[in-house]
């Protein structure tokens, strides 16, 4: 089966994003194929690079880059959520004069006709928020 | 057209779980998984009302359940415990999935 996932918090905060994680690994371990991650609200806040959890510590950033890169996962995070929570990649760097970027390894920004797309194109799509 | 209802507050702090019974159609299902766990345990304020939801499934997530100390000798009768492959399986087996975040 097809499914999208929505996330809508960020790591740390709320179990949403863990949830989502475990449901993503669960459905691809089932053989399922999941067509989208999308990353809306204060949920952006898992594709940046710059954090550094204790080592005891899961590192949820890294968890779900890694999820991606074994399974070609389409990450992506909402722009306009993301550029009020300052995470930017090379192209939102050069467009808002920005002097760094942050997107972490997998992760692409684009708007929220991607989540329209999704509920469109999968059979499925959860959600996962507070 | 069943459904599966994900529940993810605890029924202490918000009305998540009793709205979705308002709404949960018999042959449907409802998940309860994070905070949400609290509503699956026996002889609390919302145990009458998932006992009387008649034609509606139950399932706790188990993870969920051990990490809030929630062994199953706590659950109300009727509750189904499943893993996270089981929380798949329930998103495959019904035709929609409404959130109750």
């Amino acid at each position: 089966m097809k499914f999208a996932i929505q996330v809508n918090e960020g790591p740390y905060q709320h179990q949403a994003t863990d949830s989502a994680y475990q449901f993503a690994k669960a459905a691809l371990d089932a053989g399922h194929e999941i067509m989208r991650v999308f990353f809306y609200h204060d949920g952006v806040n898992n594709g940046t690079n710059l954090t550094t959890p204790p080592q005891d510590d899961r590192n949820i950033v890294n968890r779900w880059s890694e999820l991606g890169k074994a399974h070609d996962l389409d990450l992506v995070v909402c722009v306009a959520a993301a550029q009020r929570r300052g995470i930017v990649d090379e192209g939102e760097m050069q467009r808002n004069g920005k002097d760094a970027q942050n997107i972490a390894d997998g992760f692409r920004i684009s708007g929220l006709g991607q989540l329209i797309e999704a509920g469109i194109q999968s059979e499925r799509l959860m959600v996962f928020g507070d | 057209m069943s459904t599966l209802h994900t529940v993810n507050k605890s029924p202490f702090e918000k009305n998540s779980l009793a709205d979705c019974l308002g709404y949960a159609k018999e042959g449907s299902a409802v998940l309860m998984y994070e905070d949400g766990v609290y509503g699956a345990m026996k002889g609390n304020a919302v145990a009458e009302k998932v006992a009387a939801a008649s034609g509606v499934k139950f399932y706790a997530l188990g993870p969920d359940l051990k990490a809030r100390g929630i062994s199953e000798e706590k659950l109300a009768e009727g509750i189904e415990v499943v893993d996270y492959a089981g929380f798949v399986n329930l998103a495959v087996e019904n035709d929609i999935v409404s959130a109750w975040v």
